[in-house]
């Protein structure tokens, strides 16, 4: 899509972009916690057949404000026991990985009329770097901390349990993410955000979740379940499951701390939607060229948007696991077909480019045709 | 680096984001503080203990295992970007590795290791 360069003083439009996209990611990331717990309040309140919120302004939108003055207003208990400083920490780490991560999400794709029938590319992305999805997951890997470090310094049993079964979870489930993650960088032959949405752009058939059929769709599901054992919501919500633990880790957290909490979870929906988006989806890729007109951070957030009603429609469908259901699950099922796949994957694609590339025995030569019609005329 | 510099600054405004709500939730909120509120909330009866104590060994065998694993993950990695180059050579090499590792986890799965009980 072209769009004409509009000057801000000195800067063009292709120097504001990174901000533009800062700005815009910041805002998504931090305004669509509030959006969103109204958002799955109400559409559990659908699937459940009754009304949800319906209290606060129209249609209950002003609900999450409500609760947000509430936790402001709430007293602070800071138990006698807990280790401080540690027990300030651990909200802040747990808020701060979806928070840098925000910033390598791409939203859009455009061509800015420079004029003269020139064009230059732009890029509606805050940071784009080359390792970009490493740096994702390495964050994701961040957010353990969070929660464990909360667990510990709590001093409480309910807490510390919750806490050791989140971190094993989450490192169990990450091996089966980042074997995941690593089917689209196969298919992409990048480790760049930008790159992996470029590499799929000419509608539905091109995106990673077709790609070298059915492998993509494999690594596809696998990224869906690890994602959602990864933000520690329901099935897979066992850290806080409240009818064991208390609320796990977060027990001893009250106020702003708990909501900080909170706000992570919901970002990391937001964040763990928007890498699926551009690691199986396209990305800003409209679904068929023909539908090029609709802008890219259009396409973007519809498919965002979906994906956070399946964490939703998820949530209210299935029953939590049992905790070595969960292990087992993790190691013995989604691990091995991870591996499986990336390696079939992995053979399909070289033999689909070129079978005898890189091999060193080299090709037979072809046998001399027979002269005179072969041997059987003599 | 450019790109660096702005993850950096979202670290930034991440810290900064959670110490203002945290400040501003100070001014605002009452604060009336008694031992027994203070007290560790285990549903009521009185904490046995510290929570700073021995606990189960098998989350040990999963961290142990996470490592081996993560780091066959991370070698994949730049694999995945380059084996279009190197060709079907590639493949059958990490393969040979994955199996190698595979062996590992066999051996993980055939003593228990990987059950929960």
């Amino acid at each position: 899509m072209t769009i004409p360069n509009i000057s801000f003083g000195p800067f063009d439009l292709v120097a504001v972009a990174p901000y533009v996209a800062l700005g815009l990611m910041l805002a998504t990331v931090l305004l669509a916690v509030p959006v969103l717990t109204w958002f799955e309040r109400v559409t559990l309140g659908l699937i459940h057949d009754r009304l949800g919120p319906n209290r606060v302004g129209p249609r209950g939108l002003l609900q999450p404000i409500a609760d947000g003055i509430k936790l402001f207003f709430k007293e602070d208990i800071l138990p006698s026991n807990v280790d401080r400083r540690i027990f300030y920490l651990a909200p802040a780490i747990s808020m701060m990985p979806p928070l840098v991560a925000a910033a390598l999400i791409p939203l859009g794709d455009f061509r800015v009329d420079m004029g003269g029938g020139q064009t230059r590319p732009l890029t509606l992305v805050a940071a784009d770097i080359n390792v970009g999805i490493l740096w994702v997951l390495g964050l994701a890997s961040l957010q353990v901390y969070g929660l464990i470090l909360g667990g510990w310094s709590s001093n409480n049993k309910y807490s510390l349990l919750g806490a050791l079964r989140s971190s094993a979870q989450a490192i169990s489930y990450e091996l089966a993410l980042s074997l995941g993650v690593l089917m689209a960088v196969l298919m992409s032959h990048s480790m760049s955000l930008v790159q992996i949405v470029q590499s799929q752009t000419g509608g539905i058939m091109h995106w990673n979740i077709l790609g070298l059929f059915p492998f993509g769709l494999v690594a596809a599901g696998v990224y869906a379940i690890a994602a959602v054992a990864e933000t520690n919501r329901a099935p897979f919500d066992l850290p806080e499951a409240e009818s064991e633990l208390v609320a796990g880790y977060q027990t001893e957290y009250s106020s702003m701390k708990f909501a900080i909490f909170f706000m992570s979870e919901y970002a990391a929906v937001v964040i763990g939607s928007c890498v699926a988006v551009v690691l199986w989806l396209g990305g800003w890729d409209p679904i068929h060229p023909v539908l090029g007109f609709i802008p890219g951070p259009l396409w973007f957030a519809g498919k965002v948007l979906l994906l956070i009603f399946a964490f939703v429609w998820v949530r209210s469908t299935l029953p939590r696991f049992r905790y070595d259901q969960l292990m087992r699950f993790g190691w013995m099922r989604l691990l091995p077909v991870a591996l499986v796949a990336l390696m079939l994957a992995a053979a399909m694609s070289a033999y689909r480019t070129d079978p005898s590339a890189g091999s060193r025995i080299p090709p037979k030569p072809e046998k001399p045709k027979p002269l005179m019609g072969g041997t059987q005329s003599l | 680096m450019h790109a660096y510099l702005t993850a950096a600054m979202f670290t930034l405004m991440g810290f900064a984001f959670v110490a203002s709500t945290l400040l501003l939730s100070r001014l605002l909120r009452p604060s009336a503080p008694n031992p027994d509120k203070l007290e560790t909330y285990e549903c009521g009866p009185l904490p046995v203990g510290d929570a700073w104590q021995q606990f189960n060994m098998h989350y040990y065998l999963f961290a142990l295992l996470f490592v081996v694993f993560d780091v066959e993950a991370a070698f994949l990695y730049p694999w995945a970007v380059a084996y279009k180059q190197v060709g079907l050579y590639a493949v059958v090499e990490m393969i040979l590795f994955v199996g190698l590792l595979g062996f590992g986890w066999a051996y993980a799965w055939r003593r228990k290791a990987l059950e929960w009980d």
